[in-house]
């Protein structure tokens, strides 16, 4: 997901969750227990245990990155959009994205990092981004398949979000969720079309875009849950509402019918209705794959991380004379 | 080097969805002067016409109370009950007043 963050801490070394405390944090750390057991939030500056800053700060700062890197394999579409209406639809998303990405990053500077620190650990190879985002958008269908796919999946996974116990983000989710149904349903709608008015030729290509996204969008989700050590920590703390094959399943649910209705198939042999669970049983899924794409070897790792950099620092001519003009101006005022 | 030293400054955004109600806080956005803020809020804050109106703060610019200092603020109203309507019990006929 956006959020893989808290899924791939344990392989990145970056410790276990729990540590000793001394007396007087262990009142601090009873209080603020008490306080998530209530179902209260966290404001920023609110005591908290160093780990939850720290795991939090990880996952917004992550979900902020993927946010903006998503921004990437849609932008390859912008000027390529067969209409005026879907090359305006597709501004309007991919803007949202940095929306997205700008109300994260505020909510995680609140945690105490700054903006410039968040992105120099993206760009040093320090941060990730989810996993998704290094596919790469080979047609037009792949515009289509991204909103319907990823962006479903994202919201499967962000609602839950939005009651997350630390305030800033919760609040930031919760923009975000409103703004994300639209992604959702115009990819649903650029495919439908295709598919209903469509020739053969554009048909096939959607399901093409649709066979090549659909085992990534799963792996979105994280490792299952029996491999996901940082999991309990975090519904402990409340950052993680439900778990990773919980959410999984949900979307394998609400898309068959949708894929149904669009008139693709899913590509997985072994996907059928089971009577006695009331779900869809799906296929294995290759996590070699997915934890290759997350250690920084998928298909187009090296190019977003090159596309940002170069974009970051290529616009650093105009943040800096953006800042001295600010500044020359105010000494003219106060002269 | 300070990690923030060439960071633009953080500016609170505050948008009043439509005329007889208030600016409300909805975020905050990095900016290098006044101007640059408000374009900037309209662009990340109002994109499906949720404002009418916009005012950008800088966040150092805001003294804000302190969560340590809560109990002190704000226990002193817990016992003045007789601030509220309910707390006066008057005869039926006359109760809605």
């Amino acid at each position: 997901m956006y959020t893989q963050a808290m899924d791939t801490m344990a392989r990145e070394g970056a410790g276990k969750l729990e540590r000793v405390l001394g007396a007087d944090e262990q009142v601090l750390q009873d209080r603020f227990d008490a306080r998530i057991d209530a179902g209260d939030f966290i404001e920023a500056k609110d005591w908290m245990p160093d780990n939850y800053r720290k795991t939090l700060l990880r996952q917004i700062s992550q979900h902020a990155h993927s946010e903006i890197v998503g921004m990437l394999p849609e932008g390859n579409w912008i000027s390529r959009a067969p209409t005026l209406k879907r090359k305006a639809i597709l501004l309007a998303k991919i803007q949202d994205e940095g929306g997205h990405g700008l109300y994260l990053y505020a909510a995680a500077e609140t945690l105490g990092t700054s903006r410039d620190q968040m992105i120099e650990a993206l760009h040093s190879g320090k941060a990730k981004y989810s996993s998704i985002f290094n596919y790469p958008t080979l047609t037009w269908a792949d515009i289509g398949t991204i909103g319907w796919l990823v962006d479903g999946a994202a919201i499967m996974n962000q609602v839950p979000i939005c009651r997350c116990s630390f305030a800033p983000y919760a609040r930031a989710m919760i923009r975000i969720c409103r703004e994300e149904s639209f992604h959702q349903r115009q990819g649903y709608d650029s495919l439908l079309v295709m598919m209903r008015d469509g020739t053969d030729a554009q048909r096939a290509m959607v399901q093409d875009a649709v066979n090549r996204w659909w085992w990534p969008c799963l792996m979105m989700f994280g490792p299952p849950d029996d491999q996901s050590p940082n999991s309990a920590q975090g519904m402990r703390w409340g950052i993680k509402r439900v778990s990773n094959d919980t959410l999984r399943q949900k979307f394998v649910d609400a898309t068959v019918q949708q894929a149904g209705v669009l008139g693709v198939s899913l590509p997985d042999p072994d996907l059928k209705w089971n009577e006695e669970r009331q779900h869809w049983d799906f296929g294995a899924i290759d996590w070699a794959e997915f934890w290759r794409v997350v250690g920084g070897d998928g298909p187009c790792n090296r190019e977003r991380l090159a596309m940002r950099v170069k974009a970051w620092e290529d616009g650093a001519w105009v943040r800096e004379a953006a800042l001295a003009h600010a500044r020359k101006q105010s000494m003219k005022e106060a002269a | 080097m300070n990690a923030t030293a060439n960071e633009w400054p953080l500016w609170e955004v505050f948008v009043r969805t439509k005329a007889g109600l208030d600016h409300k806080h909805c975020g905050s956005l990095h900016a290098a002067d006044p101007k640059m803020a408000l374009q900037m809020a309209r662009d990340v804050y109002t994109r499906r016409q949720e404002g009418s109106s916009v005012w950008v703060v800088r966040s150092d610019q805001i003294v804000a109370s302190d969560p340590g200092d809560k109990d002190m603020l704000f226990d002193p109203a817990d016992d003045k009950v007789y601030r509220h309507p309910t707390f006066y019990k008057l005869p039926d006929a006359v109760d809605h007043m």
